[in-house]
């Protein structure tokens, strides 16, 4: 078959001028917030030279552990142009099942289990209703919101369960070469949801469902069972976080993840992940999501009101939104 | 003052340093329709947007009526009498005709609010003078794309309109539909209207035309009077060479195992009974005017759409698919005619969007995504139709529409289809390209795939396939093998 307008340029050019390593690192999209964070960094260190003390990384990084496991689900969610803002009631379900497992005499390993299965059941409930069923996500997951938490009363009548066996406390507490349990939590989950994101089908339609559902499905995808499956992984990454809060706390509390969802959302957005479904990293991720967690923490050191807090967070989720509008333009033209 | 109503005069424009506008002239006389021609890519549309006011920055004059003119934008453009009607129309489907002709500056009573009464009236009379029958209050989702086309034209011609532009206005209507269209054009040409014709359709182009400029690669490529153009002379001066003419030109051997048996196919909301052999090795040409149910037809053989009766029968074997993905399993791939909405995932890079819908088949033993499988087979698509990349990792938005086409293709190339269906696989897309891919469909058939080619160009049709379905209202209203195939035979059955 002879070409009829031009050469066809059959083996990908790009490998021959690619750029070294560094050049690369530095033009990924994530350089551009992990520098933001490196200054916020910096920046509260002059302001506080407490942030930088050994015990406030530790703590720091933990607290970041708790929310970007939980972001970690609702990024699978994001991806596929979906959102699931029940993952802070789930955290909350899936703490108290477990915490009562364990208080009935439950082994901690079977008790991790009843809290997995709890965020797996909750998760596949919004995703039955979303994929099958058809209703907005939005509208789904914020049910379930209240539903989750309202089972978590019902079930607490509003006490937090104690009685927690001490082996399992140790997870949330103890740290292993210095490094908090929950941050190697964080990163084991985090290696496995980029290699899953990047190098299996599942990944890969995940993405191209956020990118064109319409076409996905005409290709031969079912695109039902993807979006099933990222709100069940989203409610099973909250059921982690759920019990790590419940060894930290040594109690699981009725609030525990109270409001979660929005630091988690916010995390992905910062990270660059789009709202529109199709785009964003992992690695984007982890530091949208240790960028909330400094600001939140360097906002207690430098004894900024609990108030102003609240009002600095929610300019920051907006700001963050509106970021990904201009950058999704920005790839379109 | 100059016989020109219009000049534009050496017009530059760059976007981000790459110069996609070099110099080009451009001139109107009243109540002339003038053809602005050219392969996707070459700058029709920029040129038309700097005229429009789109594009407020750039180099070069404009003379309106000999008197230099810069617009800032479209409104300013619009209070000066230029209109565009556009290839993907620009209504909202959910509101009125005479809402969507009156967005933006809608009629209103004394009491400043809006007025229905007027409006419908003022509508109405929009309508009258095109001679179309609309009714004002109908919503613009349940009319056919002609009428929508119309909507669109009385829209543009609601000021005082002096030069009209169209951008591929026909390219969704059937050939009665454009005739009327023709009609009207004339109709405004004898008002001194002035009218830029966008079109790939040469045969319309000839016909509706006064002079045809043309444009290729950014630049003037020629002008001609169309009383002394031909077909031939276009096209060579829009691709700067000769075409192979020889498309569809078949070299394999006729087989007359039956690859694919549908019998007796219903579904909603449309498609009654509908019964069909293809064997291996044919192409198969479903024609009919639009909304008479191919594509529905299509979507039902893939499972896309649920059927309520009727049996397929696969390699003679009896076989239910539910699904698409029951239907890719079985090695049956369909290219939609709107490839960005159902073809392509635009931000995907062409690597991606090419190993699609063969996921399975690119796996490692480990069960994860083997780069090295990936590239092989993207290379080989690439290479085989030759597809113009930058490299496997573009991403597929930033693609001529050609080119675009071709990955859609190469994805179901990749399933080794046994059944392949193509929903107006040239649509929107340049002469060259379009020549090129009759010829991959013309290689696929020698390959020994059945293919379905749906399209809404009769001419296309009748030099592609082996044999025409034709279709009216849902049902196969005939079957005409390639020799007893004509224009008119096929329009027959398609309007009866």
């Amino acid at each position: 078959m002879k070409p009829l307008s031009g050469q066809g340029k059959a083996n990908a050019s790009a490998d021959s001028s690619r750029p070294n390593f560094l050049i690369r690192l530095v033009r990924r999209p994530e350089s551009g917030i992990f520098l933001a964070l490196i200054c916020l960094m910096v920046a509260i260190s002059i302001y506080q030279p407490k942030f930088a003390s050994p015990i406030n990384a530790f703590l720091v990084s933990r607290q970041i552990a708790f929310t970007a496991i939980v972001a970690l689900g609702v990024f699978f969610v994001i991806l596929t142009s979906g959102i699931d803002l029940s993952v802070g009631s789930i955290v909350g379900l899936s703490g108290v099942t477990c915490g009562m497992a364990m208080a009935a005499g439950m082994h901690p390993v079977l008790a991790v289990l009843v809290g997995l299965l709890t965020g797996a059941v909750i998760g596949a409930i919004n995703g039955i209703i979303v994929s099958w069923i058809g209703v907005t996500p939005f509208i789904v997951t914020l049910g379930m919101l209240g539903m989750a938490r309202g089972l978590v009363l019902v079930l607490t009548h509003g006490d937090s369960v104690e009685a927690i066996p001490k082996s399992f406390i140790s997870v949330g507490n103890e740290n292993i070469f210095g490094i908090p349990g929950p941050l190697i939590v964080l990163a084991v989950l985090a290696v496995v949801a980029h290699v899953v994101l990047t190098y299996t089908v599942f990944g890969r339609r995940v993405y191209a469902v956020g990118g064109n559902e319409e076409a996905t499905e005409l290709s031969g995808i079912n695109v039902r069972r993807i979006k099933f499956l990222t709100y069940v992984v989203a409610g099973v990454l909250s059921s982690v976080t759920g019990m790590l809060f419940v060894a930290r706390f040594r109690s699981a509390q009725a609030n525990a993840g109270l409001g979660l969802e929005l630091d988690a959302i916010a995390a992905c957005v910062i990270g660059g992940t789009s709202l529109m479904g199709g785009h964003g990293s992992v690695l984007g991720l982890l530091i949208g999501a240790a960028v909330m967690g400094v600001i939140r923490n360097g906002l207690v050191l430098m004894e900024v009101s609990a108030y102003w807090q609240d009002l600095i967070i929610g300019a920051i989720i907006v700001l963050a939104a509106i970021l990904d509008v201009v950058r999704s333009r920005r790839r379109k033209s | 003052m100059s016989e020109w109503m219009l000049e534009m005069r050496g017009i530059s424009k760059s976007f981000s340093g790459v110069q996609v506008l070099k110099n080009v002239d451009l001139q109107l006389r009243k109540g002339e329709i003038v053809c602005l021609l050219g392969e996707n890519g070459a700058g029709k549309s920029t040129l038309m947007k700097v005229l429009t006011g789109v594009h407020a920055e750039f180099e070069g004059t404009i003379l309106l009526d000999g008197n230099p003119v810069r617009f800032k934008n479209t409104k300013e453009a619009f209070a000066q009498g230029i209109s565009i009607v556009f290839q993907e129309f620009n209504l909202c489907p959910n509101l009125p005709a005479m809402e969507n002709l009156f967005l933006g500056h809608e009629v209103r009573g004394r009491s400043g609010l809006l007025s229905y009464s007027k409006m419908r009236e003022k509508a109405r009379a929009a309508f009258a003078a095109l001679r179309v029958e609309i009714d004002p209050a109908a919503i613009v989702r349940e009319l056919g794309v002609a009428q929508q086309q119309m909507i669109e034209v009385a829209k543009a011609l609601s000021h005082d309109t002096r030069i009209l532009i169209m951008d591929e206005p026909t390219s969704a209507l059937t050939g009665e539909e454009t005739r009327n269209l023709f009609v009207i054009m004339r109709e405004l040409k004898e008002r001194g209207i002035a009218i830029v014709f966008i079109s790939h359709k040469l045969d319309e182009v000839l016909t509706i035309t006064d002079r045809v400029v043309c444009m290729k690669d950014g630049e003037n490529s020629g002008e001609i009077a169309t009383r002394d153009a031909t077909e031939d002379k276009l096209v060579a001066m829009m691709v700067g060479r000769k075409l192979d003419r020889l498309y569809g030109q078949r070299h394999g051997q006729r087989s007359d195992d039956i690859v694919l048996e549908v019998r007796d196919l219903s579904g909603p909301p449309r498609i009654r009974n509908v019964s069909f052999k293809l064997r291996k090795g044919e192409i198969l040409g479903l024609a009919g005017l639009l909304g008479a149910g191919r594509t529905e037809l299509a979507l039902l053989l893939m499972g896309a759409r649920k059927k309520t009766s009727g049996t397929l029968l696969l390699n003679g074997r009896e076989t239910a698919i539910h699904h698409p993905s029951g239907a890719v399993a079985h090695r049956m791939g369909y290219a939609s005619e709107d490839r960005k909405r159902f073809g392509l995932v635009l931000p995907m890079t062409v690597r991606e969007n090419i190993t699609m819908a063969i996921h399975p088949a690119i796996l490692n033993r480990l069960g994860l995504i083997s780069a090295a499988k990936e590239n092989t087979v993207t290379n080989r698509y690439i290479e085989m139709l030759h597809i113009k990349v930058s490299g496997r990792e573009q991403i597929t938005r930033n693609l001529s529409g050609g080119n675009q086409q071709k990955v859609v293709i190469a994805k179901w190339l990749a399933i080794q289809p046994l059944v392949l269906i193509l929903d107006e696989p040239t649509r929107g897309i340049d002469v060259g390209a379009k020549a090129e891919v009759h010829k991959i469909i013309a290689d696929l058939a020698d390959k020994g795939v059945a293919v379905i080619v749906i399209s809404s160009e009769l001419p296309e049709i009748l030099r592609v396939a082996d044999r025409i379905l034709v279709m009216h209202e849902g049902r196969v209203t005939a079957d005409l093998p390639r020799g007893e195939a004509t224009e008119q035979s096929v329009m027959k059955a398609a309007v009866s």
